[in-house]
């Protein structure tokens, strides 16, 4: 009972264009596709990747803030992944296959929208790599995978 | 030209909008590696001084070791400013279009807005030049489309101000190992910081080279050392206020040593935005904006400027009246000129064994080889050095030429690499042009609505020729240590600056091709000076910092020994 109330709120506030969701700047479904090219850049595989770590919550978090000139980038961008899909297969991302998702993003790599291919691909890096603080990185995973301690274990001692 | 006195030191001549600030014997602007310095020495020989910062004190608690807010990688913003919303330069772009830039993007050439600026999160790395380097021009001979000239100063003059940088902000190392290293009178305080493993392999390498290696002198404690202990070894070093206090810089050394005098007072968010002369054509005050934006006039007997060479250069450019319709000190339009950074070359190389132990900061052993002596034709050179941990997202960015650059081959490289991939680079020293320079755009305003800084200009050939030798020097040394597979770094011809940023106020003998004379004094106007990078008439091959202290020592003891009892004096 208390879950399908909870829905209908949502519904409702929904419909209202006003949903009060996880993300800052994006909307579900956007997320939804940042999430997605976010495992091709850094897949999981022995070690966890991008979708683990959280990225996406790092790019929604940095465009609400820090990387607000970065919005229209990232809006018009998403749009053009999603007509790459079409153009090429007659389906949205969400619905390609892994390799068909890879040669999508280099298409874009090497065509007129490398200039976004390389915004969301350096963030991705950023939000795999750097602090749990901005919104990636969950447990520091990938400080584990690279053999990183933290917090650092500090002092001469080690040395001897 | 000797320091006079200024008979009208009164306060009457402060706008009635303005509650007077009590006048004082100096202000210094900018509190970093020179003004720092200055301040002190001017507040210890008893003047007022006034020392105006434009940021607050940094604190390591308000960004750690967080990589992506520091001031090495700045891509969510400047740990230690300046911030993006309230600064902004003009920079023209390598094909000739103009750009406007905030202070995290690369073209800014950023040094950082907070008490010690770029002694709070720098390298440490505490190199004195070379006495070829103060006489670039009588070793080499002038090329074409260089300003290249010598210091009007030896490095003879300069030592004592280097002895008591380092002994007074606190420097590590060896003095015996260098053979390259110009004479010095004492050692240093304190014994060299270990080689790390990485520095054991590439000291063998280099041995069997016949190179020199040695540790680098570093501002960076080994030893507790007044009161603040020694260096823990942590991975985030350069870029980074220090966890524990021990990297040495003046936010924790000279500026507490000029506050205790009583004799100084530091105000921090403090923005210069001109330096008012007289009719006469001395310098007067000092408009600026304190914390709360309120703006402020500061008279004074003495100016020193020391804001680093973009800025020392503006707000220079900024200061304009009838007596100097161009700016102050720019009768010749040499304020702004030869803007110098250094052209970084070097390689980097992978390991068949683990070479990473986690010891921070990385840098360790240097070799002065091919500071000068490079093949004819080549002018200048570098001294090399092992570069500092690469952190997790620099790392990123830093693979071989033609790999993987996203995907599970990249995240493959990052993580069979991370651990045994070394770097060698060194800082090439720079040609001076005297096309590349700092200039004022009116149309462009800051927060405080002050003209902010145009850069422009392009690197000299030299530079470009001198990079590519320095690169192949540091790929022999991988590749003597081991690196199985290795790729260069070299340097192109665009804007130079970075926070090694120098020669916009170029000291000389002759007022036509000079700012200042050798002491920092503005030609023509004798209460004015310049004290930091901006002085360099040639930048080294070296990390510039203690030269900037150095010269801090150098321009306030001559003031010092100018200065007469209560006021300034002839």
């Amino acid at each position: 009972m208390k879950g399908v109330a909870a829905t209908g709120a949502a519904t409702v506030l929904a419909s209202c264009g006003q949903a009060p969701g996880r993300w800052r700047f994006l909307t579900t479904e956007e997320a939804a596709l940042v999430n997605l090219i976010s495992d091709q850049i850094i897949p999981r595989d022995q070690d966890p990747g991008a979708i683990d770590a959280g990225v996406v919550y790092f790019i929604d978090k940095q465009l609400a803030g820090p990387y607000k000139r970065f919005q229209q980038d990232y809006r018009g961008g998403l749009v053009t992944v999603e007509k790459t899909c079409a153009s090429m297969y007659g389906k949205s991302f969400a619905q390609l296959s892994w390799n068909e998702q890879t040669k999508v993003l280099q298409a874009m790599e090497s065509g007129p929208s490398a200039h976004f291919f390389e915004l969301i691909r350096d963030h991705c890096m950023q939000g795999f790599y750097g602090s749990p603080r901005h919104g990636g990185n969950k447990d520091y995973v990938s400080f584990k995978m690279l053999g990183l301690d933290y917090p650092q274990i500090i002092g001469q001692n080690r040395y001897s | 030209m000797p320091v006079r006195a200024c008979p009208c030191s009164s306060v009457r001549v402060l706008s009635t909008f303005h509650m007077a600030l009590k006048h004082v014997n100096a202000v210094v602007i900018g509190a970093g590696a020179g003004g720092g310095v200055v301040a002190k020495e001017l507040a210890e020989a008893g003047l007022s001084v006034v020392l105006l910062e434009r940021g607050p004190w940094a604190r390591f608690e308000d960004h750690d070791h967080d990589e992506l807010i520091s001031q090495r990688t700045t891509v969510l913003g400047n740990a230690f400013g300046p911030d993006d919303r309230r600064h902004r330069r003009v920079v023209e772009e390598s094909d000739g279009q103009w750009r406007i830039v905030l202070p995290s993007e690369g073209g800014y050439n950023n040094n950082a807005a907070c008490v010690g600026s770029g002694t709070v999160s720098y390298g440490a790395m505490a190199w004195r030049f070379m006495e070829q380097d103060f006489r670039m021009r009588s070793t080499y001979g002038v090329p074409e489309g260089s300003t290249l000239d010598d210091w009007p100063i030896t490095y003879a003059d300069l030592e004592p101000c280097y002895e008591k940088a380092e002994w007074e902000i606190g420097v590590s190392g060896d003095a015996t190992l260098n053979p390259f290293a110009a004479p010095r009178q004492k050692p240093y305080p304190m014994p060299p910081h270990p080689y790390t493993r990485e520095g054991q392999m590439l000291e063998k390498a280099a041995t069997w080279l016949g190179l020199h290696p040695f540790p680098i002198p570093m501002l960076r404690n080994t030893v507790v050392r007044d009161g603040r202990p020694a260096c823990i070894h942590c991975r985030s070093c350069v870029g980074f206020a220090c966890e524990v206090d021990a990297k040495c810089g003046t936010h924790n050394t000279v500026i507490p040593r000029a506050l205790r005098t009583g004799n100084c007072e530091l105000r921090t968010e403090a923005v210069a935005a001109e330096i008012l002369s007289d009719e006469r054509g001395r310098a007067r005050a000092v408009r600026y904006f304190d914390e709360r934006d309120q703006e402020q006039i500061q008279t004074a007997d003495l100016v020193v400027v020391s804001c680093s060479a973009t800025e020392t250069a503006r707000l220079l450019l900024n200061s304009r009246s009838r007596l100097f319709p161009r700016g102050l000190g720019n009768r010749h339009d040499w304020v702004g000129r030869n803007l110098q950074g250094h052209a970084y070359s070097g390689s980097f190389g992978l390991f068949a064994e683990d070479v990473y132990d986690d010891v921070g900061p990385g840098a360790c052993i240097a070799a002065c080889d091919y500071n000068h002596g490079l093949p004819p034709g080549l002018l200048g050179g570098a001294m090399l050095a092992n570069e500092f941990i690469r952190l997790p997202y620099l790392f990123a960015g830093r693979h071989a030429p033609g790999g993987a650059r996203w995907g599970k081959a990249h995240k493959d490289f990052q993580r069979s690499w991370f651990r045994r991939h070394a770097g060698v680079q060194g800082p090439v020293q720079e040609i001076p042009v005297f096309e590349a320079r700092v200039e004022i755009e009116p149309g462009v305003r800051d927060y405080w609505g002050i003209p902010v800084a145009k850069l422009s200009g392009r690197r000299h050939p030299n530079d470009i020729d001198v990079g590519k030798y320095i690169a192949g020097r540091a790929e022999e040394w991988l590749r003597a240590a081991g690196a199985i597979k290795t790729w260069q770094r070299t340097p192109g011809r665009g804007l130079s600056g970075g926070q090694h940023q120098a020669g916009t106020c170029r000291m000389g003998n002759d007022p036509k091709t000079s700012v200042t004379n050798r002491y920092g004094q503005v030609h023509e106007i004798d209460n004015l000076f310049v004290a930091d990078g901006s002085l360099h008439v040639t930048n080294g091959g070296f990390n510039p910092a203690l030269t900037i202290m150095a010269l801090g020592y150098w321009v306030g003891g001559y003031i010092k020994g100018e200065w007469k009892g209560t006021g300034l004096k002839s």
